[in-house]
């Protein structure tokens, strides 16, 4: 793909340019996890979690939380201006391919998620003593399907709005239910059971998270269906999508 | 030798008939007008020529070649500015330069570039903090770092106050006394007069004339009028009886002679022959913008 190295540096370039974003992105769900941190009682091991504490039992929300604010918010929305402003069109002009660009995007998308996991699993680990993760591979792999099925919700938005406003507005339903069935807004054990248990299958995928960080592999099922939704909303949003 | 050359080109989009027939050809080293009122197909039919829509019919070569197959080998050769095109807020002007540049093979100084076009002061200026005119010129660079062999330019100074409208033209022909062929798009007169060595008048997706500017002029409306006031009375068959003159008429103390041709000497000398002195004397010549109210029946924008 022609440009994309280039086109990569100055975005990464601009990307860490736009400070308020870039802190909003990255550090609200450690930022969330410190504030309920340094509650005491939230510290304790309850019998409510399996003998965890609330901050451990809800840390995997507060990675739904990272993964859809880049993934649902950021990326339709940066796509989508980049559209409606011409800029992909005035790339077509060039020999660079407007591909190039969108790219570009989706690896800053992924290094965002990247660093806002990171930041809140070595805090949780060091300021409030949330193990790290006990089963790597199955935390890798439902990390891995959720990421994956999120972006691609996020490029298919960005492929079916034609204006910033569109992609907003298609964009705000969709983080909502996201961060809702992730446990982000109410912790997971006050919903409905069979409310909680929707959430097992809305991207990232909360429970296969949540399973995979407190030491059970995470069941076939629950990454299968991240898996498909990855698959079939990139697939069509790579059949929807419009340079113009 | 052409470098563009357009034959029966069609484009419809949906029921919408875009370009329905439009043929020119482009030649080596000019500035060619592409010129018609809002919707009538110039945008459409630049887009065609520079490889971003698929005709539904005709032909169209660029340098020989084939806009859609050939489109890697064009884009390192023809450099386009597109309408409303806008750059990322906080891209700055020597950033989007560079990053141009490196998708080239053998692009242009960026920073001679930036001089060149006045914008040296604002290299390191985000987009989001340039003028409207700062933004075009930095779009008119942007069309031309790549050193292209043709340069299209759609709706140029649409926008800018005069000042910059005059300084954008100026950069313009300086463009092309460098050697690039320039297609420009355009719906102001006065820039097609003032720029374009042969100007296409596109109506309704045809090419309804093809011609120099002052070619269009004159055989469109080839009419003068001399405005004066005599300083004596005057007969208007002295006027009447010369074979260049087609019609006479008082407006208060004015007397307005229509014609063609010598029209000016002869009622001037007429004037001195019968001792009369044509005061406050105006000559009005037919503008691009009479010729493209024949053309078009309508009234150009501005």
């Amino acid at each position: 793909m022609h440009g994309f190295r280039q086109i990569l540096r100055i975005e990464a370039r601009l990307y860490l340019r736009d400070r308020p974003t870039l802190l909003s992105t990255i550090g609200v769900p450690t930022l969330i996890l410190t504030v309920l941190g340094l509650i005491p009682a939230l510290r304790e091991p309850d019998p409510k979690f399996d003998g965890q504490t609330f901050v451990s039992y809800f840390a995997p929300s507060l990675l739904v939380v990272s993964l859809v604010v880049v993934g649902v918010n950021t990326l339709p929305a940066v796509l989508a201006t980049y559209r409606e402003r011409g800029v992909l069109r005035r790339l077509a002009t060039t020999p660079a391919h407007p591909a190039a660009l969108l790219a570009a995007q989706l690896v800053l998308a992924l290094a965002g998620i990247l660093a806002s996991a990171l930041l809140l699993i070595v805090v949780a680990r060091l300021a409030f003593g949330v193990p790290l993760p006990r089963h790597p591979l199955g935390f890798t792999v439902a990390f891995v399907l959720g990421t994956a099925a999120l972006l691609a919700l996020g490029l298919l938005v960005a492929a079916v709005a034609r204006t910033t406003k569109a992609a907003q507005a298609l964009a705000a339903p969709l983080f909502m239910v996201t961060m809702f069935f992730g446990g982000a807004y109410l912790p997971r054990f006050l919903l409905p059971d069979f409310v909680a248990r929707i959430g097992d299958y809305t991207p990232p995928g909360v429970q296969a998270l949540l399973d995979a960080w407190t030491g059970t592999s995470p069941q076939p099922l629950h990454l299968a269906i991240m898996a498909v939704i990855a698959v079939a909303a990139g697939a069509s949003a790579a059949k929807l999508f419009r340079w113009e | 030798m052409p470098v563009i050359e357009v034959t029966h080109l069609k484009k419809r989009y949906g029921d919408l008939v875009a370009v329905d027939d439009v043929s020119f050809t482009v030649e080596a080293g000019e500035i060619f007008g592409v010129l018609g009122p809002n919707g009538a197909g110039k945008t459409t039919t630049v887009e065609c020529v520079a490889g971003l829509r698929v005709p539904d019919g005709g032909g169209v070569s660029v340098l020989g070649l084939d806009p859609r197959r050939d489109a890697a080998q064009l884009r390192q050769r023809v450099g386009v500015q597109l309408q409303e095109s806008q750059l990322p807020d906080r891209l700055r002007v020597a950033e989007a330069l560079e990053l141009y540049a490196s998708f080239y093979r053998n692009p242009a100084d960026p920073a001679a570039l930036i001089d060149k076009l006045g914008l040296g002061e604002k290299r390191n200026t985000p987009y989001k903090n340039l003028s409207g005119g700062q933004k075009q010129r930095l779009s008119i660079a942007l069309a031309l770092v790549g050193n292209p062999e043709i340069a299209i330019l759609d709706e140029l100074t649409t926008g800018l106050d005069p000042q910059a409208r005059r300084d954008t033209w100026g950069l313009i022909e300086q463009v092309r006394d460098s050697g690039v062929t320039i297609v420009l798009v355009t719906h102001f007169m006065e820039e097609a007069e003032r720029l374009c060595d042969r100007v296409a008048v596109i109506d309704r997706g045809r090419v309804v004339a093809l011609d120099s500017p002052a070619g269009l002029v004159s055989t469109v409306a080839p009419e003068q009028r001399i405005r004066f006031r005599p300083s004596a009375p005057i007969d208007d068959r002295l006027l009447t009886d010369l074979p260049e003159v087609t019609d006479v008429h008082r407006t208060g103390s004015q007397v307005v002679v229509t014609g063609t041709g010598e029209v000016l000497h002869a009622v001037t000398s007429v004037l001195a022959r019968h001792q009369i002195v044509a005061a406050d004397l105006r000559l009005e010549q037919s503008t691009l913008d009479d010729a493209f109210v024949e053309l078009t029946g309508r009234r150009p924008a501005n």
